[in-house]
């Protein structure tokens, strides 16, 4: 079972060495009460992924891609190829314009609120991971409507709820709660809680939620193997298909990430732009939505970095995702600091979020029991600077942009 | 100038002397008014989704209550969804106007003629003034007239790409077969696509991503009220003929038939 992938050095613990020596599922074989879909999605997004050589690109090829109204997949992975980056200006300018078009100067505001920290996956990079002695806590619903109310008392209208994945401490239904209070206070709910089947999904959305993001991590099935030594979370392919589960069970719109430094993250940033784009041609009406998250420090590992994906690098995956899918929403999250933040939402980003805790409790002061946090932010701004932030760079903070019906 | 004076816009009875309806997305809320003024529009729209009553940024806030607000159904993927939105919107306040945009589809946002007829026949029977937005078709265009539209709102281009009249023709026939205000909307980038819209006998133009990207807001908006008044005096004026193949001929063929 186990491969020889190289891993992140920064990762690697001593304690993590050893439990990779150790004997794990088959992380290609779904577990019982696991949908399948009849779906060839994700088999495509691996194909496609398997043949991109981004060494063949040239100068040239990125110019022509630039020049393209219509973008292609090749033009996709042209813009993020090594031959991109001495042209990232002229990228930029034309990500801008698409963005511009697109969004005019809207930037949407949010912030997630982590309900639960309990996880049963053993995600060796992550700070939720089981193994890792942290602080859990799970609020109850009086103490989530307390946070609830502290955020929209700072002018949100937007929030993402977030869970560590455990499906027998946060289940469906405790989730489907946390909707229902949402609402109340809300008018956009999204989602970044564990892979669930459709029906799941479905209830989910009935409880008021519209925006499912799921974070494939990495689209290189071999290295997630080693990176994901347990729990649900290991089953790749039940990942790999959870957006289109997700909007068959009537969700609005689904968000896609690759967590960027785990493995190539060219592959990576094209195997994620690959989904999105196959996903919206099999369901047109879905709206798109990219995370760009880089790899964080957490508690008990303060070493982990992103390896080579530089404030460059990063750019240059946020721009080639604008220019493949110019209507598509793109996060920049508290993960990177207030400078890179500004100056991506300028170019190409459309949804910051802010007043931002990953930890358990953390915005409201009457709630003492708190949990430890998933990473270290790199913004600590609250609301209202960013609001201020946002209109001093000309741009229009936006509040709400769906209306649940 | 009485001509253009007496020249009235009427949409399902209410009357407008503005043939410019001013979006007020995709750029600064404190820019709206001012955009408003120098548009000289007396009716602008807004989506309905951005509206965020008694919060932050509520674009509700900063449109003047001097114009007609023209709530869109933005965001609605089929008919039951857009009428939901715009009873929604009349429940706020914003008035019977309503624009239906049934999108579909996120990557072109192409709106679907099919959903639309029917969210427009719903509507309309509850006494809204209903506004569809549409690709322009003519057997579609019919269907809205029986579904009891107020007007028509065919796509010049697909929204946002400032690429002009790319439907021009088809426009034209609807501008022609239909007895409705036919209203371009959409796609429509410069003044001079404006201008050119109201030659050839548009009842109005919408526009918004054009103005929102330009360098200058009002001045932007201004130069579109300037082309559409131009466009619409040259089409009341009767445009002089253009011969599209050959010459006219000094020597009619038809002479004969005097000597």
């Amino acid at each position: 079972m186990q491969q020889n992938e190289p891993i992140n050095e920064s990762i690697l613990s001593d304690a993590v060495r050893q439990d990779l020596k150790k004997e794990r599922i088959d992380h290609m074989t779904y577990l019982p009460g696991m949908e399948v879909l009849d779906s060839d999605i994700g088999q495509q997004v691996l194909t496609r992924t398997s043949s991109y050589n981004y060494h063949c690109y040239t100068e040239a090829d990125v110019r022509r891609a630039l020049s393209h109204e219509n973008r292609t997949l090749d033009d996709f992975g042209a813009l993020l190829s090594p031959a991109a980056l001495p042209l990232l200006e002229e990228i930029a300018q034309a990500a801008r314009r698409e963005t511009r078009k697109h969004f005019g100067n809207s930037v949407c505001m949010f912030t997630p609120l982590y309900i639960a920290n309990y996880c049963e996956n053993y995600c060796i990079y992550c700070g939720f991971n089981c193994h890792n002695k942290i602080h859990r806590a799970q609020l109850n619903a009086e103490q989530i409507e307390k946070e609830m109310e502290a955020i929209a008392s700072t002018g949100l209208q937007e929030i993402l709820i977030l869970t560590g994945e455990s499906r027998s401490k946060s289940t469906v239904a405790y989730i489907g709660e946390a909707c229902k209070i949402a609402r109340k206070y809300f008018k956009v709910i999204g989602l970044e809680v564990y892979p669930m089947n459709s029906n799941e999904y479905a209830y989910l959305h009935e409880c008021g939620a519209d925006y499912v993001t799921v974070f494939q991590e990495t689209y290189n099935s071999h290295k997630y193997e080693t990176l994901h030594l347990q729990g649900h979370k290991r089953i790749f392919p039940y990942r790999l298909n959870a957006q289109e589960r997700a909007l068959k069970g009537g969700m609005r719109g689904v968000g896609f990430g690759a967590l960027l430094g785990l493995d190539d993250f060219r592959k990576d940033a094209f195997a994620t732009g690959c989904h999105a784009w196959l996903l919206q041609r099999k369901y047109p009406h879905a709206e798109i939505a990219f995370s760009c998250p880089r790899l964080r420090p957490i508690i008990n590992n303060d070493k982990i970095n992103p390896m080579d994906v530089h404030e460059p690098q990063l750019l240059q995956v946020v721009m080639a995702y604008r220019l493949l899918m110019p209507f598509a929403s793109i996060t920049v999250s508290t993960r990177e600091c207030a400078r890179v933040r500004d100056n991506l939402v300028s170019i190409a980003a459309t949804k910051i979020s802010a007043g931002v805790s990953t930890g358990i409790g953390g915005h409201s002061d009457e709630i003492s029991e708190k949990g430890d946090d998933q990473f270290e932010i790199s913004d600590e701004r609250s609301v209202g600077q960013v609001f201020h932030d946002l209109q001093a760079h000309g741009l229009q903070p936006v509040m709400n942009d769906y209306v649940y019906v | 100038m009485n001509m253009l004076q007496d020249d009235r816009l009427t949409i399902g009875g209410h009357s407008f002397t503005s043939r410019f309806i001013l979006g007020s997305g995709k750029y600064s809320l404190e820019l709206i008014q001012a955009a408003i003024e120098k548009a000289g529009a007396q009716m602008v729209t807004l989506a309905l989704r951005r509206a965020n009553e008694g919060g932050l940024a509520n674009i509700l806030d900063y449109i003047p209550k001097s114009v007609t607000l023209l709530p869109n159904t933005s965001g609605a993927r089929n008919a039951d969804e857009a009428i939901r939105i715009a009873r929604l919107a009349r429940e706020l306040g914003c008035g019977d106007f309503i624009k239906i945009e049934v999108i579909h589809d996120s990557k072109y946002l192409l709106p679907d003629n099919y959903e639309t007829i029917k969210a427009t026949e719903v509507l309309a029977k509850e006494g809204f003034v209903v506004m569809p937005y549409m690709y322009p078709d003519l057997n579609a265009a019919r269907d809205f007239v029986q579904a009891g539209a107020a007007c028509i709102m065919p796509l010049g281009a697909p929204i946002g790409t400032n690429k002009g009249l790319c439907t021009k023709d088809f426009i034209q026939i609807l501008i022609d077969e239909i007895d409705l205000p036919i209203i371009v909307d959409a796609g429509i980038g410069r003044p001079s696509q404006a201008c050119e819209a109201m030659e050839m006998g548009a009842a109005a133009v919408m526009a918004n991503t054009a103005i929102a990207t330009a360098g200058d807001i009002p001045t932007m908006a201004a130069a579109f009220r300037q082309a559409i008044e131009a466009g619409r005096k040259a089409y009341l004026s009767g445009l002089g003929r253009t011969l599209e193949k050959g010459a006219s001929a000094s020597s009619p063929l038809t002479g004969f038939l005097r000597e």
